[in-house]
């Protein structure tokens, strides 16, 4: 289907208030067709929202063409030769671009005014779609009446926790649902057909033709015994798009264009040989095969490292942009629908229960859920450190808990590669850590920041330098020595779901510790364990209960008091939200805190996510490549970063561009 | 690779002459005498010269310290010479290499009727959605594993030589002969293919990459035979590798069933005759089958899974 990516800035509103909106006040409409430029052709632009649109319309303008709308670009030069209206609104002295863009309105308010069917249609048009699972505990409702809509050349992102059932609906989009699932009701119009009532040989040839989907991760969404070239290939064959002859040089070609350096040479190699950013690719260049009109994107960087994931979504949206496609965009994410979507649809536990454009769902969050995932999505949220209570600096006499010089480790590499190699994973690394103080170290994945807790923990041996644990050289702790340090640092690990023996009941997961040092009775024992568990907020009649039937907060919770149980002087965490929902991460932070400023304990926090860590770490040390590159106070680093990686990783936070408040490091340009 | 593959060789080594001493042990530790055996086969009363026993037991060896006995016969084994039959006379190496021919046509049809049809059974009962086929076809394979291979013969034979006379019931006769041996050697043999293949197929199918190839808009054949078959074969391959030894035990029942020349009659009388020679040749026989099978399955690995070479090597774990 061949398609003008200018004239389609169609709305779902009542088309009198935007002509009203449009022909009472031509001020406002352009302002708010500066809004459009930025946020997409927005669907509800009622009279209300224009006006405070208005009100401050200079930032959203500037803020979103610098972050390089193309399709808008293109769009203007395309409608000035098109469209008289063009003509009328370079008057009001807007800069060329601003000023065609400004027309797509007007345009669709023309078409609209005009032509008899008011409905011109979105691309995509779901109605009262319900989903549901059939389980062994009978019939879960995933999905319950969701409506939407997604315009060309749009990114209409669905937000919500997990279990909240965006993912489910965009699968359901192209019935690509698990064997139990099922579509119970409602239309799923994309084009002219409803989805929902095509054969399986009719959908096909939408699937990957017309519809791609970026699946969420990347690690495991590539066939692992295929070469990337064949894989990328498949969709043209499958579609008649490429003969068997022209298909391979035709996948390089769209290899390349997805990004993928050295497209020729990936297009020979297998996934496993690709990094989880390249394989993403990858993927991507399977989804934009075929050319589709829409693309689906179900969470589809959550599993990198933040700066992947920032080139990524830059690429897709440069992608997608300059080929007028719509987006479907499913994330847990706010910071990055704020970034990339024109408009946002907010999901809990099945519903939608909030849609609009993205200023104004952000801004003006109309439901209370909405506002509660606002308040706790740390990339949005500006500094609201919790770790206040001890945050005075130690006295300079004090010995510190933790001391770790020059540490090295190098890990043998297979010498199938040819002659041995080794892995530098940790570089003369040093770190200090004090009692009751929070010690963040961020890095990407890879860049020896685990390694460096574990070097800590005594969990592995060094190749070189020394951990002074108290002031006591425990580099080389044997025995007695090594029982003791177990004893005094406590670790939590990143996935609760996988950290807690499910056989195991929580009240035998939490007094293991203290049975293993032998510390009191039975009775006392449990005693223990019900205290630990009405400090970390659980119920003490989770006691007897398995941990598969606790949620995964819950079971963080039930790590978390695992490790207070012997009274550690160090907790090490290792990623401890990065598995939760953002509403869930904010409880684990709070609490994490207010243990902290009860008991004591220092931790060693690991993260990738620099917005966690502004919330709860006293120090920060920045690690890339198994070096510090960077250490400092959370707030210098936060506001004055000194190392260019630093920066780097501060301007992948997502959620960065939306940020209105002055507080934020400085954003790079997009590419336009 | 070529390291890997020297390894792997001195390791079936290994397997070879562990074989070897263990039927050795075990024989020797059998009650019975196969030189009484021998000459009594050979007189009609029952009694016999002791001088000749005697003369016969040197001849054999058999009159020497249970160490010297092995160290004789393992050095002659490594050249390979595993002796003449007790029974025969004629060397091991000879009565082996004659019936092998029958033995090898038999096993090789059955085995590829095993991976063709088990393999189909499996893919198909993926592929299909009728609930009852894939429930009929899933509860095919438990029961060729549970039914005695012998009754399985029978049944054939009173269905497709007694009663229809399609084809022979015994014998040795060319092509028509083999079908129903095969078929009979080959039913426990898929069974545990298409099981295995049918579990492994279902856990493929289950894969992300498989709804990736879903949504690139893949048919269902496409989705099984292109994407989640290879992947599901690692398993299965397992399975024949391992199978490839049980074939030649499988055949001593279906030779003697079909009365069908072969290794498996010929195990089956040495046994019988206490053949300890015979026994010790077919057992290092089958070990070398055994090994090689699962030689050839460990290089073909690589070949349908490009991870493995990287697999078999150390994991490195940065951070």
């Amino acid at each position: 289907m061949t398609r003008p990516t200018t004239n389609e800035p169609e709305t779902d509103v009542p088309v009198t208030e935007e002509s009203v909106t449009h022909e009472s006040a031509t001020d406002q409409t352009v302002t708010r067709g500066q809004g459009v430029t930025g946020q997409g052709v927005t669907g509800r632009p009622t009279t209300d929202t224009a006006t405070t649109k208005g009100a401050a319309p200079a930032e959203t303008t500037t803020d979103r063409t610098a972050t390089g709308n193309a399709t808008t670009a293109e769009a203007a030069t395309d409608e000035v030769a098109t469209d008289k209206s063009t003509t009328d609104k370079a008057t009001t002295g807007e800069s060329a671009i601003d000023a065609a863009a400004t027309d797509r309105r007007p345009t669709a308010g023309a078409a609209l005014t005009d032509a008899a069917s008011a409905d011109e249609p979105a691309l995509l048009e779901v109605r009262g779609l319900s989903v549901s699972y059939r389980t062994r505990g009978g019939t879960v409702r995933a999905v319950r009446s969701v409506d939407l809509d997604v315009w060309p050349g749009q990114v209409t992102a669905v937000v919500g926790e997990s279990g909240s059932g965006k993912s489910t609906t965009a699968h359901a989009i192209t019935r690509l649902l698990a064997a139990n699932g099922g579509i119970d009701a409602g239309i799923v119009r994309f084009g002219r057909h409803d989805l929902t009532t095509l054969s399986e040989r009719e959908l096909r040839t939408v699937r990957g033709a017309r519809i791609g989907l970026v699946p969420q991760d990347p690690t495991v969404s590539l066939n692992p015994v295929k070469r990337i070239g064949e894989q990328v290939a498949e969709v043209l064959r499958i579609h008649g798009l490429a003969t068997r002859r022209s298909a391979p040089s035709a996948a390089v070609a769209i290899l390349d264009q997805a990004g993928l350096p050295d497209a020729a040479t990936r297009a020979r190699q297998y996934p496993h040989e690709l990094s989880g950013g390249m394989r993403q690719r990858a993927l991507i260049a399977v989804a934009i095969a075929a050319k589709p009109q829409l693309i689906i994107a179900d969470e589809p960087t959550s599993a990198l490292d933040v700066t992947v994931q920032r080139v990524i979504l830059d690429h897709l949206q440069h992608l997608t942009e300059e080929s007028g496609t719509a987006v479907l965009l499913v994330t847990h994410d706010l910071g990055v629908a704020a970034d990339r979507a024109q408009r946002i649809v907010v999901m809990s536990e099945g519903r939608v229960v909030e849609a609009g454009p993205t200023r104004d769902v952000l801004e003006n969050p109309q439901h209370a859920y909405t506002r509660r995932l606002l308040a706790s999505a740390p990339s949005l949220t500006t500094a609201r450190p919790r770790a206040t209570a001890a945050a005075t600096a130690p006295a300079p006499d004090e010995v510190p808990l933790v001391e770790a010089r020059n540490l090295v480790k190098e890990f043998r590499l297979p010498a199938a590669a040819g002659a041995a190699r080794t892995l530098r994973a940790v570089d003369d690394v040093s770190l200090t850590l004090h009692r009751g103080r929070t010690l963040a170290l961020v890095g990407e994945s890879g860049s020896g920041k685990s390694t460096t807790a574990r070097l800590v923990l005594r969990l592995v041996d060094p190749t070189s330098g020394s951990v002074l644990f108290d002031g006591a050289d425990v580099t080389t702790a044997r025995g007695a020595g090594a029982r003791q340090l177990r004893r005094r640092a406590q670790l939590v690990y990143q996935n609760p779901y996988a950290s807690l023996d499910p056989r195991f009941s929580i009240g035998e997961v939490i007094t293991e510790p203290l049975r293993a040092f032998r510390v009191g009775d039975r009775a006392s024992r449990l005693a223990r364990a019900r205290e630990l568990l009405d400090r970390v907020a659980l119920p003490g009649s989770v006691l007897d209960r398995r941990p598969a039937e606790l949620s995964g907060g819950q079971r963080q919770r039930v790590a978390i008091a695992r490790a207070l149980a012997l009274s550690p002087d160090l907790v090490v965490c290792d990623e401890p939200v990065s598995a939760l929902d953002v509403s869930v991460q904010a409880q684990v932070l709070d609490l994490l805190a207010e243990l902290q400023a009860d008991t004591g304990v220092a931790y060693l926090f690991i993260s990738h996510d620099l917005a966690v860590v502004r919330q709860i770490a006293h120090r920060v040390a920045v690690m890339r490549s198994g070096r510090v590159v960077e250490t400092g106070t959370a707030e210098e680093l936060f506001t004055r970063p000194r190392h260019d990686y630093t920066r780097e990783l501060l301007a992948a936070i997502p959620g960065g561009r939306h940020a209105s408040a002055g507080d934020r490091p400085h954003q790079p340009k997009e590419h336009l | 690779m070529r390291l890997y593959v020297v390894k792997r060789l001195a390791q079936a080594l290994g397997v070879l002459w562990a074989a070897y001493t263990v039927s050795f042990l075990v024989l020797d530790y059998l009650p019975g005498d196969p030189v009484s055996a021998m000459a009594g086969a050979g007189a009609d009363t029952g009694q016999v010269d002791p001088a000749q026993l005697a003369a016969l037991r040197h001849e054999y060896g058999f009159d020497k310290p249970i160490l010297a006995q092995y160290a004789d016969y393992l050095g002659r084994a490594v050249r390979g010479d595993f002796g003449d039959s007790v029974s025969t006379g004629r060397p091991v190496t000879a009565t082996l290499a004659d019936a092998l021919p029958q033995t090898l046509q038999l096993t090789g049809a059955a085995l590829l009727l095993a991976v063709f049809l088990g393999g189909g059974l499996a893919v198909l009962a993926t592929y299909t959605t009728r609930r009852w086929l894939r429930q009929l076809l899933l509860s095919l394979p438990p029961l060729g594993v549970s039914v005695p291979t012998f009754w399985v013969g029978l049944v054939l034979v009173e269905l497709f030589s007694f009663r229809t006379r399609l084809f022979p019931a015994f014998g040795n006769d060319g092509l028509r002969g083999l079908v129903l041996p095969a078929v009979t050697l080959a039913v426990p043999t898929g069974a545990l293919v298409a099981q295995v293949l049918a579990k492994s197929l279902f856990t493929a199918l289950d894969q992300a990459y498989v709804e990736t190839a879903r949504a690139k808009g893949a048919g269902r054949l496409r989705i099984r035979l292109r994407h989640a078959l290879r992947n599901a074969s690692l398993p299965a391959l397992t399975v024949v590798g391992l199978l490839a030894g049980q074939l030649i035990a499988g055949s001593v029942v279906v030779e003697t069933v079909f009365s069908r020349d072969g290794l498996g009659r010929v195990t089956a009388a040495a046994v019988t005759v206490q053949d300890i020679p015979l026994v010790q040749g077919v057992v290092v026989f089958g070990a070398l089958i055994f090994v090689a099978a699962n030689l050839i399955v460990d290089l073909v690995y690589p070949l349908l899974d490009p991870r493995i070479v990287v697999a078999a090597s150390r994991k490195v774990r940065p951070a």
